[in-house]
């Protein structure tokens, strides 16, 4: 056993922010005048700097300009134009039509991505179940599969013409939908994010299932509780901290949603430029060349994202602090 | 407890049929488009369109479409993988490096501006790389990199994440008693790190390198947004590219996009199932949502 065998990462918190500081180990050595430290953050912090904050940055003050054709040819300038892109975006129509999509979709998507994960997470941690190790696998499997893969495969699936999935629906004599048509493509997009996530999520909940000590909850199992109930009334509200950062997490990243409409507009003409607040905004800044008006549209979308995250953040912390007192 | 538990299992319950049914339909959702794609590499281009999905068909072209994936186009897929190659390559192992001094840093100095980074980190870890990628083109078009290797590279090898888990590793394994000792010996900090602590963080490095290996081979969006000459396309957006061809060519090189999606994902599976240990100990302390 060395020393890094010891040191399991399992035993770290779950969340960000969550007591890395307040759990320090050891206390920080006072170097006083040592160079070392900047040394050794100085790459990092630069590149982060350089491509982190000031790309924002220079998207903010982008979006206060706008692009003015002059001249014969055309070419184009930049001027100052104030609020004025983002006025435009408050009162764009296509912008808050794709975002009520978003919503909707991370409405439905997200309960599920949970819910299953944490069923699966929970039936592979029963004391009742083989094949733990395969199964976790098999369901983590698909996270190392590109997106740009995964919609390639999934969409073959739900080619209406030579898809085994139609086929095998109507060899049982059942009507196979149109997977990619107006009113089905949004959930269609929503079975391959929830493919690609759901075992993810499953192995996040599962690690936080393992790191609980079996004992606090043999008491219960000698008292007579039904797995059901000790898996309601005990292990999901210890896991709580992670079922928070995994509905974080998939909330930014559907307010985000941009890869699988990108990739599944080759096939499905259900999706328009403006399906999503994020594909709306890159079709702005390449088809459109209005990057004064898209970079207002990356921002409107993050200040939402931002928000949101904050409520939940809130949100999560009260709950938290009234399990406490309970 | 332990023969009670085995004597559950040799009785099923109709409660522990459920959980394995609906572990084993799981089983098979999951694994579908992977076996699809499996056995469509192995046909030629007619019976993709002609034989079952997800059954072999008689004729086993898998080395035929190998041969022209690697072929067509002046061997541009070649091209696109050794593109993959050097931005997920060299770009987690930037990241890595630089993660690493980062949250060791962190983790074992007070300095100025420590807590400013550390906040920051904690904050740009919820950032997710499709909220990132149009402000780094516009700022690229503005410095004219787009287009190039760079605009791939540089943005990937910053990652806030590996940094936090870097920092939280440190934290609980690398003893500042052992820094004590080797400070009167006379090392100094710089070797500290780099011949004893850089070791005992060996196991948290291998982690961070491979979930950044994984989310710049995953990427779609910066490479779109970056990239117009296909000859600096990673595997992900030849793939893309080809797939939009098909529908104007007729699918005619629908059995090249099969191929080269089989191919482009197993470099990853293997990576899965050979270290485990790592993406388990990863995803425990946080993980990231690409």
């Amino acid at each position: 056993m060395t020393v890094s065998d010891q040191a399991k990462v399992q035993r770290l918190p779950i969340a960000p922010g969550s007591g890395g500081d307040r759990h320090v180990v050891s206390r920080p050595s006072r170097m006083r005048g040592s160079a070392a430290p900047y040394i050794l953050v100085a790459p990092f912090a630069l590149l982060f700097v350089f491509l982190f904050l000031v790309p924002i940055v220079y998207a903010v003050a982008q979006s206060f300009g706008g692009v003015k054709r002059v001249g014969l040819l055309g070419q184009a300038q930049t001027t100052f134009v104030g609020l004025a892109n983002y006025q435009g975006v408050l009162h764009d129509p296509a912008f808050w039509h794709g975002f009520l999509r978003v919503l909707e979709y991370g409405a439905v998507t997200i309960p599920i991505e949970i819910g299953f994960a944490l069923v699966l997470a929970l039936l592979v941690d029963s004391a009742v179940v083989r094949f733990r190790h395969a199964y976790r696998l098999a369901f983590f499997l698909p996270y190392a599969v590109p997106v740009v893969v995964a919609t390639l495969m999934w969409s073959s699936l739900y080619e209406p013409d030579f898809s085994p999935l139609t086929i095998t629906l109507h060899w049982l004599g059942l009507p196979a939908p149109d997977f990619l048509g107006p009113g089905t493509v949004l959930w269609s997009m929503a079975n391959i994010a929830l493919w690609i996530w759901i075992g993810y999520n499953m192995i996040i909940f599962y690690s936080a299932l393992r790191a609980v000590p079996p004992e606090i909850y043999e008491a219960a199992r000698i008292d007579g509780s039904s797995e059901l109930s000790i898996a309601w009334r005990i292990k999901i509200p210890l896991i709580r901290p992670a079922i928070t950062i995994a509905f974080l997490f998939a909330m930014i990243g559907t307010l985000q949603f941009f890869n699988e409409p990108a990739i599944l507009s080759v096939v499905s003409s259900a999706i328009g430029t403006d399906y999503t607040p994020n594909y709306y905004a890159y079709n702005t800044a390449f088809s459109g060349r209005q990057y004064g008006y898209a970079s207002a549209m990356s921002i409107v979308l993050a200040l939402i994202t931002t928000v949101l995250s904050f409520i939940v953040m809130r949100w999560s912390a009260h709950r938290a602090r009234q399990a406490e007192a309970r | 407890m332990t023969r009670r538990s085995k004597m559950q299992t040799s009785f099923w319950t109709p409660g522990q049929l459920g959980a394995q049914l609906i572990l084993l339909l799981s089983t098979i959702y999951f694994l579908l488009p992977l076996v699809w794609v499996t056995v469509s590499a192995t046909k030629s281009n007619d019976d993709l369109f002609s034989t079952f999905g997800l059954w072999f068909s008689g004729n086993f072209a898998l080395f035929s479409n190998i041969h022209r994936l690697f072929t067509y186009d002046g061997g541009i897929f070649t091209r696109w993988a050794l593109n993959t190659l050097l931005y997920a390559g060299v770009g987690a192992a930037g990241a890595t490096l630089f993660a690493t001094m980062a949250g060791y840093a962190l983790a074992k100095y007070r300095f100025v501006g420590s807590t400013a980074i550390s906040a920051a980190v904690i904050g740009a870890v919820l950032v997710p790389v499709t909220a990132l990628a149009l402000p780094l083109f516009f700022l690229a078009s503005r410095v004219h990199l787009v287009n190039t290797y760079w605009s791939v590279l540089l943005p990937s090898m910053v990652s806030p994440l590996g940094v936090y888990l870097a920092r939280v590793y440190a934290q609980a394994s690398v003893p500042d008693e052992m820094l004590e000792a080797a400070r009167i010996d006379g090392s100094s900090e710089l070797a500290i790190f780099f011949r004893i602590s850089l070791r005992i963080m060996s196991p948290v490095v291998v982690t961070i390198f491979l979930f950044q290996f994984v989310a710049i081979w995953n990427n779609f969006f910066l490479p779109l947004v970056m990239l117009s000459d296909d000859g600096r396309y990673p595997l992900t957006l030849g793939l893309q590219t080809w797939n939009t061809t098909l529908a104007t060519s007729g699918h005619v090189i629908y059995n090249l996009v099969v191929t080269g999606s089989f191919l482009s994902i197993v470099p990853l599976i293997a990576a899965f199932l050979f270290l485990q240990r790592y993406w388990r100990s990863g995803i425990a302390s946080g993980g990231v949502v690409g």
